[in-house]
């Protein structure tokens, strides 16, 4: 090749590189993100337009990121119940993909602000949808829909205050999660004759006794999963009234008692794998089902994660509430909710009786591994370690999660989350408190 | 008559770009300026005005000196080590060998691909794990005899953010290769020639000729690997997720911003990195204009 050729295609790439170089990550990500919101909008507007024209009926938007897996099968079958009961309402599945709903979320955002909202959209029950759409004047209170539903007498009375704001309940819940379960290796457990833990302090024995014998004691994997760890291990510490307090202001965080717990957590992280932050919560809960280390904290779409290895339940796999919530059912679950201005307010709620109906809950749940929030629906649809939440369900004191969106709002997490990612780092006790006694002040009930 | 109707011509073809530069570059630089001095969190504008608290607020966030301590170890690492590396390649690639046109697409052809690809392949090959879950480099490196070359990537404390710039400086010094090698093949061989009569060695060569000569070259590499480091986030993700030891401004940004809600602080943000890039480039700009206007 001569010279001058190669000089002009060097001076190219030179060219295009530092064109593409221009774009900052952020604008370049945002771009897509923006194109997609606008044809999806205009897409939306030609069908909507198209079939109202055609069947001269009613639709329903509803706006989800259940795209793939059991979420969407189990959509789908809760959309069946749907149009059997509401055969003139045409049913828009508006859902848009992404881990755990990053993108729908942005997506929905941008709707939101262009004063184009769905019908209806899923979030997680509790602060993360009320300190967002709430605050922002976009959701509806669904109270009138409760009361004549019957629904304030099939769900858990302790529950009702953790979806509502200032007695307004202000979302559907259509499956739970259990978060606080500790899920062992019966088998390492068994060979090393250590017991399941109740208590905090029987499991801090139990996993000196693992270690002394080599095994790993605890499973954990990257941030996200440690908060999450941290939000059982407070929950079993303080207990389930001190717990929620930290979530309305009457416990302080700046306490003794938060102070134990924080301690208790540092001195758990002691006992997980050191390649923490490359794992995955499935990579971790492999850890258990394989023997590499006894114990794991997750929520428990483990299960159905176990299930899809094809493991035993109670052979190959245990499960427990974490230490010191035993008779606590933490949860998390996914709601619907009623727009401010919902273009096609009848059908939306017509959408909601679905999804918090007896019929609309048992399509969706079993389907999707997860509960229903109802405490009616039947058991024999379930599997075993199902069955066994909706014991719990029905019978234990219900506190919220702080990972997925229940007790405290998105800015107040994302302020917990830097401080745990700090406290990692540099394991300060004191700093740590210290930040979340501030974060408590800037975007949660603290004064 | 005839030119000023040209140059109305003229003005009238260029104004679409230069209206839509200005409304989606300036504009909305503007308006992140503006953003960034309000109180605004939450999903609902807010444009009540706060000074330059953001600003004080993130000089004070042990976060934010986390993340630019992350920066300047990243910059420095993969900036060095894109340099060094595509020096190396070019010198070599000059000594006029056989199936030169072969290696040079190798070298550059990891610039092709996306960060995010690269994250994902570097992601496995920097696998951490340890005992019989080893895996990627380090299994390779257990295969080989290389134990003591095993090591935790980019999940070592403090220095875990040079494990990515490995990443990046496998990904950018084929470009860098690219710059040096133009640059050589336009010195002339006759100053080489030259000193060769003159009695020169190789070293002394490289030295005190061509280096010089390849001034101009590395303060370009210099300037477009630092302002891509500067503003890294794909290929962190991409390997990492987004976890506070390997956190970086733009990481922080997005969290805050699309997960928190603090639209002000996240612009305050935006704004930082934006005058960071622009100290790095306005100079190189001018410096360039000026000797394009000498020549």
């Amino acid at each position: 090749m001569n010279k001058k050729l190669f000089t002009l295609l060097s001076l190219l790439a030179v060219m295009s590189l530092a064109l593409a170089a221009c774009g900052t990550p952020a604008a370049t990500e945002a771009a897509p993100q923006a194109t997609e919101a606008a044809t999806e909008a205009a897409t939306e507007a030609a069908t909507e337009a198209a079939t109202e024209a055609a069947t001269g009926g009613d639709s329903v938007e509803v706006f989800s990121w259940w795209t793939g897996g059991g979420e969407a099968a189990g959509l789908d079958a809760m959309i069946v119940v749907f149009n059997g009961a509401n055969p003139d309402i045409e049913f828009v599945n508006s859902a848009v993909a992404g881990g755990a709903g990053t993108n729908a979320r942005a997506v929905l955002a941008t709707r939101l602000q262009a004063g184009d909202p769905p019908d209806s959209w899923q979030g997680h029950a509790g602060q993360e949808l009320i300190g967002t759409y709430v605050a922002g004047g976009q959701i509806q209170p669904l109270n009138d829909l409760y009361e004549a539903e019957g629904w304030l007498e099939v769900m858990p009375e302790t529950l009702i205050p953790l979806i509502s704001q200032d007695g307004n309940i202000y979302s559907v819940p259509v499956n739970i999660h259990r978060a606080n379960v500790l899920w062992y290796n019966p088998a390492v457990l068994e060979a090393n004759g250590v017991a399941v833990p109740t208590t905090m302090d029987e499991w801090f024995a139990a996993m000196d006794t693992l270690q002394a014998a080599g095994v790993q004691p605890l499973a954990l994997g990257e941030q996200w999963t440690k908060m999450h760890l941290l939000e059982t291990v407070l929950l079993g510490s303080l207990g389930s009234d001190a717990y929620n307090g930290l979530w309305d202001g009457s416990t302080d965080w700046n306490s003794p008692e938060v102070k134990a717990a924080l301690d208790n957590f540092a001195k758990v992280l002691t006992y997980a794998n050191a390649d923490s932050a490359s794992l995955s919560w499935q990579d971790a809960a492999q850890l258990v089902i394989n023997g590499d280390a006894a114990f794991n904290v997750m929520g428990d779409w483990a299960e159905g994660y176990f299930r899809e290895l094809g493991k035993t339940p109670m052979t190959d796999y245990g499960w427990a509430p974490t230490p010191g919530s035993v008779g606590v059912f933490q949860f998390l679950s996914d709601s619907f909710v009623l727009a401010v201005g919902a273009p096609h307010p009848d059908a939306a709620a017509a959408w909601l009786k679905t999804a918090g109906s007896k019929e609309g809950q048992e399509a969706f749940n079993p389907v999707k591994g997860s509960i229903c929030a109802r405490t009616d629906c039947d058991k024999s649809l379930f599997g075993e370690y199902l069955q066994s939440a909706m014991d719990d369900w029905s019978s234990n004191i219900v506190v919220g999660s702080l990972t997925h969106g229940v007790v405290a709002n998105d800015s107040w997490k994302t302020e917990i989350d830097t401080a745990l990612g700090l406290f990692v780092a540099d394991s300060n006790v004191e700093n740590f408190q210290a930040a979340l006694v501030a974060a408590c002040a800037s975007s949660g009930p603290c004064k | 008559m005839l030119r000023d109707k040209d140059r109305f011509l003229n003005i009238l073809l260029v104004s679409p770009s230069i209206l839509a530069v200005f409304i989606f570059v300036y504009a909305f630089i503007g308006w992140s300026a503006r953003v960034s001095l309000s109180k605004w969190k939450g999903l609902n504008a807010d444009y009540t005005w706060n000074g330059i608290n953001n600003y004080i607020e993130l000089f004070k966030d042990p976060r934010f000196h986390v993340d630019v301590r992350n920066t300047l170890l990243f910059t420095g690492v993969f900036v060095v080590g894109s340099i060094l590396l595509g020096f190396i390649l070019a010198v070599m690639l000059d000594q006029g060998l056989k199936g030169e046109g072969f290696f040079r697409s190798l070298f550059l052809f990891p610039m092709a691909i996306s960060y995010i690809v690269t994250g994902v392949v570097w992601r496995w090959l920097m696998n951490p794990a340890s005992g019989s879950r080893t895996s990627g480099l380090n299994l390779l490196f257990s295969y080989l005899g290389l134990d003591s070359l095993q090591n935790a990537w980019h999940t070592t404390p403090t220095w875990g953010m040079a494990a990515i710039a490995l990443a990046a400086i496998w990904q950018m010094s084929g470009y860098t290769m690219a710059l040096y090698l133009a640059g050589l093949r336009a010195i002339p061989t006759e100053l080489k020639e030259a000193a060769q009569i003159d009695g020169a060695n190789d070293l002394q060569i490289y030295r005190h000729i061509m280096l010089p000569l390849l001034s101009p070259v590395t303060l370009s590499a210099l300037i477009i690997l630092g302002h891509m480091s500067l503003k890294v986030f794909d290929l962190i993700v991409a390997i990492a997720g987004k976890q506070l030891p390997l956190d970086v401004p733009a990481i922080y940004m997005w969290q805050i911003t699309f997960d928190g809600l603090f639209y002000g602080k996240g612009a305050a943000i935006g704004i930082i990195l934006l005058v960071s890039v622009a100290f790095l480039i306005i100079p190189y700009i001018r410096y360039t204009l000026k000797t394009e206007a000498q020549s």
